[in-house]
């Protein structure tokens, strides 16, 4: 009895809270979600009722000011992090540790510097494909490589690359192991302009032909927009939780230019920067 | 220059670029920079030794001076004034029985190390004789299952390097097969981490000598019925454990401080424990265990001398002090050839696992 109603309350909020219907369509469910930092003058908390939704194969940016607790949910998300309070399920299944059904992109490339790049990918592809032969991981490694216009860096190693092209070598590692989740940790934040939008499009085209449901963090109002379906915004911390959500309509596959040229581009901003600067 | 410019004239356009760059690339900018090259990397070097040579020199004369007058001195106060002239003479003359006995001159020390290879010829063409000679004998000894006689003759300084050279290798093999696999244990774990931080703190600092003495007591008992070498084997396991723990606890370091990042994309990726370590905690803490083990060798070469002058072990610490027992005219000078020679040799080790240390090293810090 309690689990039914349990359910149709969940679903009453949902319909109540994000005006999405209740569907088997999602895919990451975080529910009452609570983090709790113990400190010597008393339990500091970061996150507390924090309710999101992220259906399949959707396109979330999370927004919100520095130290939010923003980088907390996503490694909760993770696995990384233990979770205080509430739950966090991916397809239904609660989420209990690290594992590669969640693909994470760092805000460092975090590659291991003594392995080549072909190396640093196959390191998850012999993971996550332990009955594939040899040649078909590295056909796979190879594939993601190439995506993200690394065809003829296999063999370097990793840190004679330069920030940005570890960062691709990032994303294909995180997009090579095939993630149902992909998590994005601000991983452009660290790159001078030209190069974040040049990774911003590569990151699009990979995308929108895997269409994972992905969930990235950034400071950037602009990324925010170009990449999202829907933007969601936290408010301040302590006692994070999510503030407010942006449906962003613009049609896919998108361009930086239509995007920037349409009607509704400066509305979205300006939404995004009231809720900023408010 | 007139000829460049001429040479220009007749080849052309073409021509001109090549010139110039070819000028540029090996007549003007080369040059220039050599010079300041070889100032900086040759000749202020080879300008820092000749000064310290010089100063030595100057330093052994008045020591030498300072001997003499006080022999010459002693002799008259003893013996009266014919006693403090003949001493006077005696060493104006340079006969060796009345020499002053103090730091030797570069000179000096010169002369001894030839000495001290001559020695080593005339020692090496009598081990080959000695060889040939026993061949037949050995190898008949050897058929009748008896052992075969070798050649028990002095040894000489190079043998001596080698003998050195053997030990401090055996202890080092010996820190290295056990600060290693206990270090990075070690690092794994935090709680072995803490309930071993004790032991290594306390034995860290404990002096050569006294691993010398603790070792000694057990080898001693263990090696009783055995005709083995145990002045070898005594020296060698001090010098590995005295020179272990740099590499004990840099490994332990490195292994319990390898980077978050790698540690988070390993537990994303989900890898098992074995490939966590093998493949991701072993190569990013091989740079500080190598500085570890760099350490430990330049250790263990510093502590062998020590050790081998008490362990009665044959190698460069028992030359030094025989020498210093012996009390020769030549002793000091020989003295200052070994300590020589050990530093030469230890700067070499140290080069060598430099260059290890620099191959399996990820990021190329340059080390010093």
């Amino acid at each position: 009895m309690s689990t039914v109603l349990e359910k149709t309350s969940y679903k009453q909020e949902l319909e109540h809270e994000n005006g999405i219907p209740f569907s088997s369509n999602i895919m990451l469910d975080l529910r009452d979600l609570k983090k709790v930092y113990p400190t010597p003058k008393g339990d500091y908390v970061v996150l507390e009722g924090l309710n999101l939704q992220i259906l399949k194969e959707e396109f979330v940016t999370i927004i919100g000011h520095s130290g939010c607790g923003k980088t907390t949910m996503l490694s909760m998300i993770a696995g990384l992090n233990p979770i205080s309070g509430g739950n966090i399920a991916v397809l239904g299944n609660p989420v209990k540790g690290p594992g590669p059904d969640r693909g994470v992109i760092f805000q460092s490339p975090s590659l291991m510097p003594w392995m080549t790049v072909l190396q640093n990918v196959l390191l998850g592809v012999n993971k996550v494909f332990p009955h594939a032969t040899k040649t078909q991981r590295k056909e796979i490694a190879k594939y993601y490589l190439h995506k993200v216009g690394l065809e003829n860096a296999f063999d370097k190693k990793a840190i004679e690359l330069s920030q940005g092209m570890q960062q691709r070598v990032g994303i294909a590692r995180a997009f090579a192991i095939k993630p149902k989740v992909l998590l994005l940790d601000e991983p452009f934040g660290m790159l001078d302009s030209l190069t974040r939008g040049e990774l911003q499009d590569i990151l699009i085209e990979i995308w929108n032909k895997e269409k994972i449901t992905a969930v990235m963090i950034t400071h950037d109002v602009d990324e925010a927009i170009f990449l999202a379906d829907r933007v969601v915004m936290m408010t301040s911390g302590p006692r994070a939780k999510i503030g407010d959500i942006l449906e962003i309509d613009f049609d896919r596959p998108r361009t930086r230019k239509s995007v920037l040229e349409h009607d509704d581009y400066y509305k979205y901003r300006k939404h995004l920067i009231d809720f900023l600067e408010h | 220059m007139k000829q460049s410019v001429t040479l220009n004239k007749t080849n052309g356009k073409e021509g001109t670029g090549f010139l110039k760059s070819f000028l540029s690339k090996f007549k003007m900018k080369p040059f220039q920079l050599d010079v300041k090259d070889i100032l900086k990397k040759v000749v202020v070097p080879i300008l820092s030794i000749l000064a310290f040579i010089g100063l030595w020199h100057a330093g052994a004369k008045a020591l030498y001076n300072m001997e003499a007058t006080y022999k010459i001195e002693k002799a008259l106060t003893d013996q009266g004034q014919e006693a403090a002239t003949a001493m006077e003479t005696c060493i104006l003359s340079g006969d060796i029985s009345c020499q002053p006995n103090t730091l030797p001159s570069p000179v000096q020390v010169w002369t001894s190390f030839k000495t001290l290879l001559a020695d080593h010829q005339i020692i090496s063409a009598d081990k080959i004789a000695f060889k040939e000679k026993t061949a037949a004998l050995n190898e008949k000894r050897v058929a009748e299952g008896k052992e075969p006689i070798t050649y028990t003759g002095r040894p000489s300084f190079v043998d001596q390097i080698f003998t050195s050279l053997k030990t401090v290798f055996a202890g080092f093999l010996l820190a290295l097969l056990i600060a290693v696999p206990i270090g990075i244990v070690i690092g794994l774990s935090e709680t072995l981490r803490n309930s071993f931080n004790w032991l290594i703190q306390i034995f860290k600092p404990v002096s050569p000598v006294v691993w010398l003495l603790l070792v000694f007591m057990i080898v001693k008992t263990m090696t009783k019925d055995s005709n083995q070498d145990s002045a070898f084997i005594i020296s060698f396991i001090s010098v590995g454990l005295c020179a272990m723990w740099a590499t004990l606890v840099n490994t332990a370091m490195g292994v319990s401080s390898v980077d978050k990042d790698y540690i988070n994309v390993a537990k994303v990726l989900k890898l098992g424990q074995f490939q966590k370590v093998f493949k991701v905690i072993l190569p990013s803490s091989l740079p500080l265990i190598f500085t570890g083990l760099r350490i430990t060798l330049s250790v263990a070469w510093m502590v062998l001398i020590a050790i081998e002058l008490l362990a009665q072990s044959p190698g460069l610490g028992s030359f030094v002090w025989e020498e210093f027992q012996n009390g020769a005219n030549d002793s000091n000078s020989k003295i200052i050839v070994a300590m020589f020679i050990i530093g030469i040799i230890g700067f070499l080790l140290d080069r060598i696992m430099l260059t290890i240390q620099n191959m399996v090293s990820f990021n190329k810090n340059e080390g010093v």
